[in-house]
């Protein structure tokens, strides 16, 4: 059957991170890598709709080493360039690497999440290069236009070439910190499209499901690093309620109030498995536990169901590891369900923060909780959906206070 | 092999340290600079005088202009640097944070641009 287009494009998609990771190091150039592959993406293109797809559908990227071969001995004269093209013309390429690092993907993920690299940066880096999505599509996700974020890309990767960041995996002593830049920066790409920050729409699904592809690729590529585990499986079970987060007209819906029966049962299944191998491996992290956290709610049948214990439990050690005030003010609402509202009150009053609309909703709700209607007070937020879930609220507290005063 | 400038930014309106602080940090600096020369990577250093002692040269126009003071009217300046060489920009950041450990401040890693190829 011949192959289409729409066939071509969606294979050379998901091939794309691993062509440009092997080419770059190959090349030693990033922007050299990507015109390769596209270029062999356009000679697919011509031949394949004709033929069948090629058993080895990757096999296609000697077509873009010798593409990129032929474009260094054209667009230089210079003497180095073609002996570099002499080398680069090897019938027998050199034998992979062999050591713990296989996969030039996670070079390229190391390299593209770089802390000389603002987080804009990266998250644009991954989203181009692992995503293999178009610059258009990330500035459309990012809500920018498609000059700025061509401008970012360009940016950085002039950067990586011009301050010569290295192609490389870190070292063991570097890997944690390393690490960290990695998932704090695919965990920013899911929180992007969760929670969009502007324009209206709560979810950016593209950005989800790109943010869970990228950390499905870490677990593959990293196996025994227990937090890569953690953040897919944080991800997944905070996916698996996408449905059930925003309401036919567009306003938000508190975990409480949200339709179990429409939670993705195989995210959740696949989230809590991972949580229990994490567990088994009893190497604390702070996406571990908020995935365990999210499990034992996915757990619950019903809301009532929940095991609040469990989760301030839960909190606790998060606190230990990451003590910051949206943790102190998570663990203060857990605290209410199990000690009740005076309770979380007390443990809410003692967090410093200031402008975060969470905390002040929070508190209202408890207020509420205690009959304290007059003290209850509400923040905008940047969110247009968060801002009208907050609004309603006050208006309920409104109206509670108007029927107390009649 | 590349390289790069380890540049160290002094700001304004800071407490001025002891002479006992200062004595740590020459000791300190000059203890990097021996491993900087003793690996191979030192190129040049030097740390600057104040801002205060400075003077600029202007030939725009054909005419030349000497101005009292730094030429940027900012609260940063430049206080000292090293040039040193190395392989690739972790490299040359693991030098500066030893640098900036050895000296108490900042310090801003740039890279050279290459010579063009003969």
């Amino acid at each position: 059957m011949p192959v289409t287009p729409v066939e071509i494009e969606a294979l050379f998609r998901a091939e794309y991170g691993r062509s440009v990771a092997a080419l770059t190091r190959f090349l030693g150039d990033i922007d050299a890598a990507e015109e390769a592959v596209q270029d062999a993406f356009v000679v697919a293109l011509g031949q394949w709709p004709s033929a069948r797809l090629p058993p080895n559908p990757g096999g296609w990227m000697t077509t873009a080493r010798r593409r990129a071969i032929d474009r260094i001995r054209r667009d230089s004269k210079r003497r180095e360039r073609q002996r570099e093209a002499a080398a680069l013309d090897d019938p027998d390429p050199p034998a992979e690497e062999v050591g713990p690092v296989k996969d030039d993907r996670l070079r390229l993920i190391f390299t593209c999440c770089h802390p000389a690299l603002d987080q804009p940066a990266q998250v644009a880096l991954m989203l181009r290069l692992l995503g293999g999505l178009q610059t258009a599509e990330i500035a459309r996700a990012f809500l920018v236009p498609e000059a700025t974020m061509a401008q970012r890309l360009v940016r950085a990767k002039r950067k990586i070439k011009v301050a010569r960041i290295p192609y490389r995996v870190p070292s063991e002593a570097e890997l944690p910190g390393r690490l960290a830049g990695v998932l704090a920066t695919i965990y920013l790409i899911f929180t992007e499209g969760h929670t969009a920050t502007s324009g209206d729409g709560l979810i950016r699904h593209n950005l989800c499901d790109e943010s869970i592809r990228l950390a499905r690729l870490l677990t593959e590529l990293m196996p025994d690093e227990p937090e890569c585990l953690g953040l897919l499986a944080l991800l997944l079970l905070t996916h698996s309620r996408r449905v059930t987060r925003v309401a036919a007209d567009g306003s938000l819906v508190l975990l409480p109030d949200q339709d179990r029966s429409r939670w993705d049962r195989p995210l959740i299944v696949e989230g809590q498995d991972l949580v229990r191998r994490c567990l088994r491996r009893n190497v604390a992290g702070a996406y571990q536990i908020q995935a365990a956290i999210n499990a034992v709610h996915s757990a619950a049948p019903t809301a009532g169901d929940t095991d609040w214990s469990q989760i301030v439990a839960l909190y606790d050690q998060l606190s230990a590891l990451a003590p910051t005030p949206v943790v102190a003010l998570n663990r203060a609402v857990a605290l209410a369900e199990v000690d009740g509202a005076a309770t979380g009150l007390a443990a809410l009053d003692e967090i410093d923060l200031a402008d975060y609309y969470p905390l002040h909703a929070a508190r209202a709700d408890l207020l509420r909780r205690l009959g304290r209607l007059d003290e209850a007070a509400v923040r905008l937020c940047p969110n247009p959906t968060e801002r009208h879930f907050l609004e309603s609220r006050r208006s309920v507290v409104a109206n509670a206070r108007a029927s107390h005063s009649e | 092999m590349p390289q790069y400038l380890l540049a160290v930014h002094m700001v304004d309106g800071q407490p001025t340290p002891s002479e006992d602080e200062m004595q740590q940090m020459y000791k300190q600096v000059d203890a990097f600079n021996a491993e900087l020369q003793s690996d191979g990577s030192w190129v040049f250093a030097g740390g600057l005088e104040p801002a205060t002692t400075a003077t600029v040269v202007r030939t725009e126009g054909g005419k030349v202009t000497t101005t009292d003071g730094p030429f940027a009217e900012t609260k940063e300046h430049l206080g000292g640097f090293w040039i040193i060489e190395a392989a690739d920009l972790d490299a040359a950041l693991a030098m500066a944070e030893r640098g900036s450990r050895a000296c108490g401040g900042p310090v801003e890693v740039r890279p050279f641009q290459q010579l063009p190829e003969a």
